[in-house]
């Protein structure tokens, strides 16, 4: 047995040779920096646990994460929201409005974050299209506050999120049997009740996996924040460039870069539990 | 007779394509019925429309006299078992089973009362927290029929409810089904493209073909007196005989098939070409009957309970089945046999095109 993969490995070596250029790629410029970051965060300005410490004492990082957090579990339910109302339709609509649906949902992945928050900006500052229609039509007499601060940033992040919480949502969807929602009815469930009881739990692993993807996406954003928040509402991503690019801290940046690190692998490692559940339900009967 | 179903004109079509042309059908209350035919027939469209899942194009559907064909399937709830089962994978069987009792908002108690019932009644008891996919197919399959009848639907439809089984355990349900259906006294109707299967379960069988309905009684009835040349053919093997009609007595015909001439009952007019259905099995080889033909064993082949022999005679090949035990003789390929048949062994049936 042990031979035979021996035999095996050295029979494939020379395949395992051609890996060598991506692996030593990967460990030179991706594995090593991220070694480095760890490493700076407990070096600089001195050695020890000090950077470690501000998360308990440290008001300006303790709402920094706080707002991130806050952020990302409202856009993540958001974007839950809209994509699944949109997966739901979209697997139930015939193959040609699917097709059109999905482009749909497609199209904004295509185009620069930039220009999607600049577009944002356009629409909702103060003289923008939203706030000048509200006042022509006399809803409103003073503009509304929608862009540079946190809803400005839920708006930018839950439009580019939604499409990446669909396609979990709808491959998940697309896997349960339309026959079963039939059976369903036929037993003399209401379509409500067909959704609420057999539908909804089947769609759940796409739900989690959907709502895993969008969250961890969430943490890390940069740009949207950047230019829908107006630098008055931080994030994770903004924060760490301003500490170690504007006020060369090197130590809080490389500190809150670790964290954010450790937040998404830990996040990760949940969600592989579900998967495992996933596979407990099978893919039917 | 607790629920009479009636189908008057039900019609489907998909834009120019006929799947069910006008369907006129009456099942009696209590009784088995299966719709049986080859695959596109328009037996599945119908069983559709009886269930309420497919909107018939023109015609109605009765339930006691009452006209049903506008409503809902949740509205008609009749107890149904799908093909491949449909069980819900998140949940046990005893969830799957109180599903419907669930949704008409029956109370804790009473729903397990039922679901126990229920599980009893199909022998499953102690597997009521298992997952379907932790099942065989045969519990499965007595899962679904749990589940289509603890909510005592007025009528059970079953999508070709057997067909995922292996044989010995088709048959085993078979016998499990009828049992069932004399226990529950529901009315059934089921569906298949399984012959066997359709003779042994039902009190009646209607017999579909290109979306019609070509023939509907009881399966002996269908079996000895088909009407046409597709029900013969599909319901067992048979063997076809054409010819014109010679002499017509007061209980006997005269048909001349090539060179032969053949005594038959039965009633025709003089002159009238006529195409007769003859069971392989009512064929006797090495004896005397009404009717002999000479013929040389084309192929034999030994099945256990008999021998399927092809012949080549001058009105063309004939099968004969003959029982292996105690046969006059054993068939070899190339003997010059002698075979017979009674007079009443033949039916005579209209020539639609066997498919």
């Amino acid at each position: 047995m042990r031979r035979d993969v021996v035999a095996k490995l050295r029979q494939d070596g020379g395949w395992y040779a051609l890996l060598l250029p991506a692996f030593l790629l990967l460990s030179v410029f991706y594995v090593t920096p991220i070694l480095q970051v760890l490493a700076i965060s407990f070096l600089e300005p001195e050695p020890g646990f000090s950077n470690y410490q501000r998360i308990a004492t440290n008001l300006s990082v303790q709402r920094v994460i706080i707002t991130t957090l806050r952020i990302c579990t409202i856009t993540t339910l958001l974007a839950l929201l809209l994509g699944y109302a949109l997966s739901y339709t979209i697997t139930l609509a015939g193959e040609r409005a699917r097709r059109w649906w999905l482009l749909c949902v497609l199209v904004p992945l295509w185009i620069s974050v930039l220009v999607r928050a600049f577009a944002w900006v356009t629409l909702l500052r103060r003289q923008g299209l939203i706030n000048q229609s509200l006042q022509g039509a006399g809803l409103i007499t003073e503009p509304l506050e929608l862009v540079w601060n946190e809803f400005g940033i839920i708006v930018g992040m839950v439009h580019y999120m939604v499409p990446y919480a669909v396609l979990p949502m709808l491959a998940s969807m697309r896997e349960i049997e339309p026959r079963l929602l039939a059976a369903a009815r036929g037993m003399g469930a209401s379509r409500a009740q067909v959704f609420a009881r057999v539908f909804l739990p089947l769609s759940m692993p796409g739900v989690v996996a959907a709502g895993v993807l969008v969250f961890i996406f969430s943490l890390g954003f940069y740009i949207t924040p950047a230019i829908l928040g107006g630098g008055k509402t931080l994030m994770v991503a903004e924060w760490i460039s301003l500490q170690i690019l504007d006020l060369i801290r090197w130590g809080l940046g490389t500190m809150m870069a670790t964290l954010l690190v450790v937040t998404i692998l830990v996040t990760l490692a949940v969600f592989s539990r579900v998967v495992n559940m996933r596979r407990l339900f099978g893919g039917g009967a | 007779m607790s629920v009479a179903l009636e189908l008057r004109g039900l019609a489907k079509s998909y834009g120019n394509f006929v799947a069910v042309e006008g369907a006129d059908l009456a099942v009696e209350g209590g009784s088995f019925l299966t719709l049986l035919g080859p695959s596109g027939s328009g037996k599945t469209t119908i069983l559709m429309m009886i269930a309420g899942f497919t909107e018939p194009t023109a015609g109605r559907l009765l339930l006691d006299g009452r006209d049903i064909t506008a409503l809902p399937p949740e509205k008609r709830a009749f107890g149904m078992v799908f093909q491949g089962y449909a069980l819900f994978p998140h949940m046990t069987v005893a969830e799957n089973i109180a599903f419907p009792l669930r949704v008409r908002g029956l109370g804790r108690a009473e729903r397990e009362g039922k679901v126990r019932a229920a599980l009893d009644l199909v022998q499953l008891m102690g597997f009521a927290e298992r997952l379907p996919k932790q099942l065989s197919g045969g519990q499965q399959q007595r899962v679904a029929l749990a589940r289509a009848l603890v909510f005592d639907p007025a009528l059970l439809l079953l999508d070709e409810p057997l067909s995922a089984l292996d044989k010995k355990l088709r048959a085993e349900l078979q016998e499990e089904l009828r049992a069932l259906h004399r226990r529950v006294g529901r009315t059934f109707v089921n569906v298949t493209h399984d012959q066997e299967e359709a003779l042994s379960l039902s009190d009646e069988v209607a017999i579909l073909n290109h979306g019609r309905i070509i023939q509907k009684g009881a399966p002996a009835a269908l079996y000895e007196h088909p009407r046409t040349r597709f029900v013969a053919d599909f319901l067992g093997k048979s063997n076809f005989l054409r010819g014109v009609v010679r002499e017509v007595g007061p209980e006997h015909i005269a048909v001349q098939c090539g060179p032969l001439r053949l005594r038959h009952f039965g009633a025709a007019r003089l002159g009238e070409e006529v195409l007769l259905s003859l069971r392989p099995e009512k064929i006797a080889l090495a004896q005397e009957g009404d009717n002999v033909l000479e013929g040389r064993v084309l192929s034999s082949a030994y099945l256990g309970a008999g021998h399927a022999v092809v012949l080549e005679t001058p009105i063309g090949p004939i099968r004969v089945h003959q029982p292996a035990w105690r046969a006059a003789v054993e068939p070899a390929v190339g003997e010059a046999l002698r075979m017979a048949w009674a007079a009443d062994a033949a039916t005579i049936v209209e020539d639609d095109d066997a498919a």
